[in-house]
């Protein structure tokens, strides 16, 4: 179980991160929402050591992570993808992943021996045909589609094993058709690797379809937390987040 | 599904003819100036591929490497000269002195990036400069190291004939190309083009990047050394100038002119900035005013180096190929 609590962080006086609470058990699918500016991409950046809290715990299966190096709290399992895709924009998607292989399972200083070392093909295999990559694993990553080098950003993530998965907004940017398949396939992911998975996401329509279990930030504070029946009708998240046509919806 | 990349044992049959023409080439060319040709551009290409360790495959643009140009080829005449080693020993020393340097400049200059990183490397160039000019009981000052290096006999080679300084040079030229092309071919290698092309995204893969970037600028400082040393064994001596912030300039140039994309291009800028030294110093006083033409012809004309030009005119060739094929 992923387990945050009391997490503060604040920029310069203001504060991101509030006095947050929030456990992810093992398996969950959990989204999470809020306006722009609320800390989502801060709270992952805090669970992935991206950022430092102010103060707060974050634990996963019992262990602290803080303090830890990204390294460190990779090894421990948690993994992440970004809002704006990052990837290597001049290696191959079969050579990116294929380092991303390696670096995880401690080659990446390695010189006696020529990239890619066989051992690490298998892995890169898996997560490629997991994504629907494999056609594409001749391409250079820069001349991917957009939602491609989403996909190639969630495999770089997925290549290293992580028992808890942080995706920021997977579906940003695309188009609607687009965006659907891309939900999908992060469901299916998550159905098919037992994964915990968290992930944040502006479009109502597709939190509330797939996801059993929502938090809501807003101003770096936990707003809310329940199914998608419960935020639907939260007054507290209509104001502050959903506006009048969800509570509409929902009645 | 995979791309073929280039194997260990092809590199190596390269290898291996490049050093078999080059000692040919004294036979079938016997000329001084293509020999001392030669050996110049082994030393600048051990350089310039060194510096391209940095630029080309971690996209760190060092404005200081020449500091260790310098540095290599004083402190194996220092050691010829002042403990009177044998040419193996010293060359130890230079390597190990060398690595030593790499790794107190690049533990503080990696801290910073971009041109701060570059800014930060020419500052450091710009201090040991300054020691060799001040510190003249050692260094000779602006002199240079006075008296020669002295080139003793070793395991039958005899460096004080130009055959065998010929022979030492290519040998450790293709030597050393070698040694970075399995860098650059490696594990290791690929780490440093990801730390290139998104450093964060590296680290969220649980990349070290500082001990990555130290790594390649410790092996850079080490074979920017050997160049050096390389030169200093040409000239029997070791001078100012090879410390000066030129010498960086001067390994950019080469890089530029050679491409940093491909992993022959710094060593084909050495050729090709070396000829165009002598050619234009040969025929005209205003060499500098020419050379920064033929520069600009390549930065504003090409946007390439000569190798990537190439390399891109097969590529498009091969795609043009394949379409048609398919």
């Amino acid at each position: 179980m992923l387990d945050i609590k009391g997490l503060n962080k604040s920029f310069g006086g203001v504060a991101a991160i509030s006095d947050v609470n929030i456990a992810f058990p093992t398996g969950s699918l959990t989204a999470i929402i809020g306006p722009n500016g609320a800390g989502k991409s801060t709270f992952f950046n805090l669970i992935s050591g991206g950022l430092q809290p102010d103060s707060g715990a974050v634990t996963f299966d019992g262990a602290s992570l803080l303090g830890r190096s990204r390294a460190q709290i990779i090894d421990a399992g948690i993994g992440r993808a970004f809002q704006i895709a990052r990837i290597f924009p001049t290696l191959t998607v079969e050579e990116s992943l294929l380092g991303a292989v390696t670096a995880h399972r401690h080659r990446a200083q390695n010189v006696s021996r020529r990239f890619p070392l066989p051992e690490m093909r298998d892995r890169t295999l898996e997560v490629a045909e997991m994504l629907g990559l494999t056609e594409k694993l001749g391409v250079i990553s820069a001349n991917l589609s957009h939602g491609d080098q989403k996909l190639l950003d969630i495999a770089l993530a997925l290549v290293l094993e992580p028992r808890v998965l942080l995706l920021d907004e997977p579906t940003a940017g695309m188009g609607p058709d687009e965006r659907w398949r891309m939900i999908e396939r992060v469901h299916e992911l998550w159905e098919r690797e037992k994964l915990t998975l968290i992930f944040i996401e502006h479009d109502m329509d597709i939190v509330f379809k797939i996801a059993p279990r929502i938090c809501v930030l807003c101003y770096g504070r936990l707003l809310a937390e329940g199914t998608p029946d419960q935020i639907r009708t939260n007054p507290a998240v209509i104001e502050a987040y959903l506006g009048t046509s969800h509570e509409e919806a929902a009645i | 599904m995979y791309a073929t990349r280039p194997t260990l044992a092809r590199d190596l049959a390269i290898a291996a003819a490049a050093l078999v023409i080059l000692l040919l080439l004294p036979y079938v060319w016997p000329s001084r100036m293509v020999n001392d040709l030669v050996i110049r551009v082994s030393a600048f290409a051990l350089f310039a591929t060194s510096l391209n360790l940095l630029v080309g495959y971690t996209g760190m643009v060092s404005f200081g490497h020449g500091m260790f140009f310098g540095f290599g080829a004083y402190a194996f005449g220092l050691s010829m000269q002042k403990l009177g080693t044998s040419i193996p020993t010293a060359f130890v020393i230079t390597i190990v002195t060398s690595a030593c340097l790499g790794l107190v400049v690049g533990a503080i200059s990696i801290r910073l990036k971009d041109i701060y990183f570059s800014f930060i490397t020419l500052a450091f160039q710009m201090l040991l400069y300054s020691l060799i000019i001040a510190w003249v009981p050692l260094t000779g000052g602006d002199q240079g190291l006075m008296g020669g290096i002295p080139r003793p006999p070793f395991w039958g080679v005899d460096l004080s004939q130009e055959s065998h300084r010929y022979v030492c040079a290519v040998t450790l030229l293709v030597i050393g190309l070698l040694i970075l092309r399995q860098i650059v071919e490696s594990p290791f290698g690929y780490t440093l083009r990801m730390i290139r092309d998104n450093t964060e995204r590296a680290s969220f893969l649980g990349i070290n990047v500082f001990r990555a970037k130290l790594t390649a600028f410790v092996i850079a400082g080490i074979f920017g050394s050997i160049g050096g040393m390389v030169m200093a064994l040409f000239v029997s001596g070791a001078y100012p100038e090879f410390v000066n912030w030129t010498m960086s300039g001067e390994g950019i140039f080469m890089i530029m002119l050679g491409g940093l994309s491909t992993f022959i291009g710094p060593a084909a800028g050495a050729l090709i900035l070396s000829l165009l030294n002598d050619v234009i110093t040969r025929g005209t006083e205003h060499h500098g005013l020419v050379l920064g033409g033929v520069i600009l012809l390549f930065a504003l004309g090409l946007r390439k180096g000569v190798t990537d030009f190439i390399a891109d005119w097969f590529r498009q060739r091969r795609e043009a190929a394949s379409r048609s094929g398919s």
